[in-house]
């Protein structure tokens, strides 16, 4: 027994040691450039990548294995500088969310040409020379390869500690980690201390990947596993720690290890469970500082205006259209149809929270996933009809937005962004690890709508209906006192708490109302597709919808229905010409960050403006 | 007494920013709270509209304790206040400025059908004609001029229909023609309708012509009180605030 806990006490240990090689480099390029790097999870997949072609092709030995890790460790550094000079330098100013967003575009792109050069099936990389065997701890086999991996974590740790404390270079990452406005002091350094810190990140996590070969297959899977462990070890050790970052890493290693052995069933959440429980009660990690600049202080929003003559004209139309042309369609354009109509109002209800709101979400799908299966599990343990499922689908969601909008709205920027990412994970995990209650992966089938709703033209009017009506109603809260004092509380906290707003409370409501919008999406889109699986609450679900109200531009109020409207068009089509769909996901994601930060509707206004 | 203020203390760190502070502002009557850069104004108005909770001392309005209240409580209870640092709604225009306290007032927030637009603006915008911004109540208050801005705080301020004002600095970024002549428009205001005035001003020309009476502070420590003209002639303050070339214009 004792033995048994000590072989897992040690595995605990190899693990924290991989995780903070990943975590440190996200933590040290956050600190300086303050960009949370979705795409260091995909430096880590290529590093394993390229470690597994190099080491494979190297002559045997030594020599072979350890320099084909090295040098795919520094190759995957060099592409981190690539996208920093090509990509990330040029939004360094834009809004959080764009940068994470941009950031999700090369995860993408990463994702296929990966596909490209090393095709879909699991590669298994060679055992590292010398460290092949294993020792006996305690009468029990340890591998020696994990005993040298526990090793790795402290002396990179050290070597770290060493290059940031008895260099000159070191002092000034430190200095920006700690003082925004001593970045801007550094001047024509700045650029340099970017582009190294990347190039340092970018090696860890090349690191990182290249000494898992001999551990685990190498996979396309890699990037979103890692990162979404090292999201939670970077936010719990607190941002740009990395005395913080170890600890966390040593924290959540050990209590993957052990909650294997004593809740076997909650593995999954587990880590961002105690993710969730750290930032509510330190929200700003267990050794993270508040930033030191005041956050609220960003651009200027500007007004919204009431929609022009023209905007009401052409919306008219649009819905108009969409009222009388169906029942002239066939059954696959009435399925995107209600599709479209159905992510207008997810879309418009994430918009809600993030326009007037000011309040970056990345679990949106959460909602969406209650609502769907608050309907679904109506069904299939109490085979009840879909006006009821319809009924509960907003009432499961905004349920859940009580609960953890109760939670999330306190926090601001990046920390609220990753607590509403780490609420959906427990979602998402609880729907995939919870067989018993929610089918797991097979997800729950059989969820169609009541006999009355049957045909694909009878439900697309049934979601139009209910869809137009709640986007409607969000629309006109924006316009209402409420809508008012949400922004109030976004353009000024301090203002607005003097004169009698409760922002807390407002910003709480917005988030419940969202929630419910959200859900009715969701249980629409449950009856629509006649299934429900756990990909209703995922990370990419919640891009998806970021992704529609970015397209569509958060500064105005009709750009989540624009966004939902040319993304899900545009999704369908790239899905069905295109088996590299991701490639081409990816790269229209760089240009609009890039080139239309203001998104659809705010380059229309823009055109309309000037003839 | 409508402002009561007993032996307030508060400190950052080491930094001890108030130290035994003491006022009190009858209705009607303008109180300039004076001293040198980092004396402890700003901290004081914090502490009095519950910004910031005092670390000792209490703060009574019209005989209630408030201390340690949430400031939009103690706004309820009819304190309004202007911020050095103006903090205004960039993205919504002069007259819906107003019209949010108006809104929150009448405890209409959570109201999500109506539009703000179908509102009656006659309220707000004779609030505005008060301070003379009615004619740019269209314009979003993120492009007006910082002077014009202090004048949309003043007129948001009196929302509520205050028992006190706090003004930190309302005529900073002003000309000075501009500034007298909003002094005098608050003095006016304040006589006429029985607020009491807290303000803050390095602009001694508006503070000697427009207070009743005057206390210094000096590294958080109250060193005189009193009406201007005796104020004026104590040695010490002119030792530590007046003679340092403070008289006139913003430092
Ligand atoms: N939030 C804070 N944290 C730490 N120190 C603070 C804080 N607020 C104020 N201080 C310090 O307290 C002291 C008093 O500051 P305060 O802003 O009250 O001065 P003031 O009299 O308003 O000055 P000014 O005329 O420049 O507005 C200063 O030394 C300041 O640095
Ligand atoms: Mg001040």
């Amino acid at each position: 027994m004792l033995e048994n806990l000590l072989v897992q006490g040690l595995s605990g240990l190899a693990s924290a040691s991989s995780l903070f090689l990943v975590a440190s480099g996200l933590t040290v390029i956050f600190g300086v450039t303050r960009i949370v790097n979705f795409a260091h999870g995909s430096l880590y997949m290529l590093g394993a990548y390229l470690a597994w072609t190099l080491v494979t092709s190297l002559p045997r030995g030594h020599l072979g294995f350890w320099g084909g890790v090295a040098m795919a460790a520094l190759i995957v550094g060099c592409v981190g500088v690539l996208i920093e000079v090509l990509l990330l330098r040029r939004i360094y100013k834009a809004p959080e969310l764009f940068q994470l967003l941009a950031t999700f575009g090369v995860v993408l792109i990463v994702q296929d040409l990966a596909l490209l050069s090393w095709g879909p099936q699991d590669l298994l990389g060679p055992r590292a020379p010398g460290l092949r065997g294993a020792t006996e701890i305690l009468g029990i086999r340890f591998p020696l390869y994990e005993l040298f991996l526990i090793c790795v974590g402290p002396v990179v740790l050290a070597l770290l500690w060493l290059l940031f404390n008895r260099t000159r270079w070191g002092t000034l990452v430190r200095a920006a980690t700690a003082d925004r406005e001593m970045v801007g002091a550094l001047g024509v350094n700045q650029r340099m201390l970017f582009t190294t810190v990347f190039f340092l990140g970018s090696v860890l996590a090349g690191l990182g990947g290249a000494l898992q070969i001999p551990r685990e297959s190498v996979n396309l899977q890699m990037d979103l596993a890692v990162i979404s462990e090292a999201f939670v070890v970077v936010v719990v050790g607190g941002l740009g720690s990395l005395p913080g970052a170890f600890l966390a890493a040593l924290l959540i290693g050990e209590l993957q290890a052990f909650g294997i052995l004593i809740f076997p069933r909650i593995t999954l959440v587990l880590a961002f469970l105690v993710m969730a429980v750290v930032l509510v009660i330190r929200p700003h990690g267990l050794l993270g500082r508040a930033p030191s600049t005041a956050h609220g202080a960003t651009a200027i929003e500007p007004p919204y205006p009431p929609p022009s003559p023209w905007v009401r004209r052409i919306g008219a139309a649009a819905l108009a259209l969409a009222v009388i042309v169906p029942p002239f369609l066939g059954d696959y354009a009435l399925i995107v149809f209600t599709e479209i109509a159905i992510m207008v109002l997810f879309a418009a209800s994430l918009h809600f929270i993030m326009g007037p709101g000011g309040m970056a979400s990345f679990g949106h799908a959460a909602y969406f996933g209650f609502g769907a299966y608050g309907a679904a599990l109506l069904l299939r343990h109490f085979g009840a009809p879909m006006e009821m499922g319809l009924l509960a689908a907003p009432f499961a969601a905004g349920l859940g937005g009580f609960v953890f909008g109760f939670f999330c709205v306190r926090l601001s920027g990046v920390y609220a962004a990753m607590l509403t990412l780490a609420f959906a994970q427990i979602a998402w995990s609880t729907a995939f690890q919870w067989v018993e209650l929610t089918g797991g992966d097979n997800g729950i089938l059989g969820v169609w709508p009541s006999p009355w709703a049957q045909s694909k033209l009878a439900y697309y009017y049934l979601a139009l209906t209910l869809c137009a009506a709640a986007t409607l109603l969000l629309r006109r809260a924006i316009f209402a006192p409420f809508g008012y004092a949400l922004r109030a509380g976004r353009d000024s906290p301090l203002r607005a708490e003097a004169i009698g707003i409760d922002g807390f409370r407002i910003r709480w409501f917005a988030f419940v109302l969202a929630a419910v919008a959200a859900g009715i999406a969701g249980g629409l889109f449950a009856y629509a597709k006649g299934s429900v699986f756990p990909t209703y609450m995922s990370i990419s679900r919640s891009v998806d919808a970021l992704l529609m109200v970015l397209l569509g531009g958060v500064r105005t109020v009709s750009g989540p229905i624009l966004g939902a409207l040319a993304y899900t068009w545009l999704h369908e089509q790239l899905m069905r010409a295109f088996d590299l769909w991701r490639l081409f996901l990816g790269t229209i994601i760089l240009a609009l960050v890039l080139f239309f930060p203001q998104g659809l509707a705010g380059a229309l206004q823009r055109g309309e403006r000037r003839s | 007494m409508t402002l009561e203020v007993r032996d307030l203390h508060k400190s950052f760190g080491g930094v001890r920013a108030v130290s035994g502070v003491s006022l009190s502002v009858a209705a009607g009557e303008l109180l300039a709270l004076i001293g040198p850069n980092g004396a402890g104004k700003s901290t004081c108005f914090n502490m009095l509209n519950g910004q910031l909770r005092p670390d000792r001392g209490s703060v009574r309005l019209r005989g209630q304790e408030i201390t340690g209240l949430a400031p939009r409580r103690i706004w309820r209870m009819g304190v309004g206040r202007t911020f050095q640092i103006t903090a205004t709604f960039a993205s919504m225009s002069v007259l819906e400025n107003v019209q949010m306290a108006l809104l929150s007032h009448a405890r209409r927030l959570f109201h999500i059908w109506n539009p703000v637009a179908k509102e009656d603006p006659s309220r707000a915008l004779a609030l505005l004609d008060r301070v003379g911004m009615s004619a740019q109540a269209a314009r979003p208050c993120g492009v007006l001029a910082y002077g014009d801005l202090k004048r949309v705080e003043l007129a948001i301020a009196l929302a509520n229909d205050p028992a006190l004002l706090l003004m930190d600095e309302p005529t900073a970024g002003m000309a000075p023609a501009e500034r007298v002549a909003l002094m005098e428009l608050t003095a006016h205001i304040a006589r006429e309708g029985g607020i009491a005035v807290l303000f803050t001003e390095h602009d001694m020309d508006v503070v000697f012509a427009h207070a009743d009476r005057l206390l210094v502070l000096d590294r958080g420590r109250p060193i005189a009180e009193g009406i201007p003209s005796e104020v004026r002639r104590d040695p010490r303050v002119r030792e530590v605030y007046l003679g340092t070339g403070a008289t006139h214009g913003y430092t």
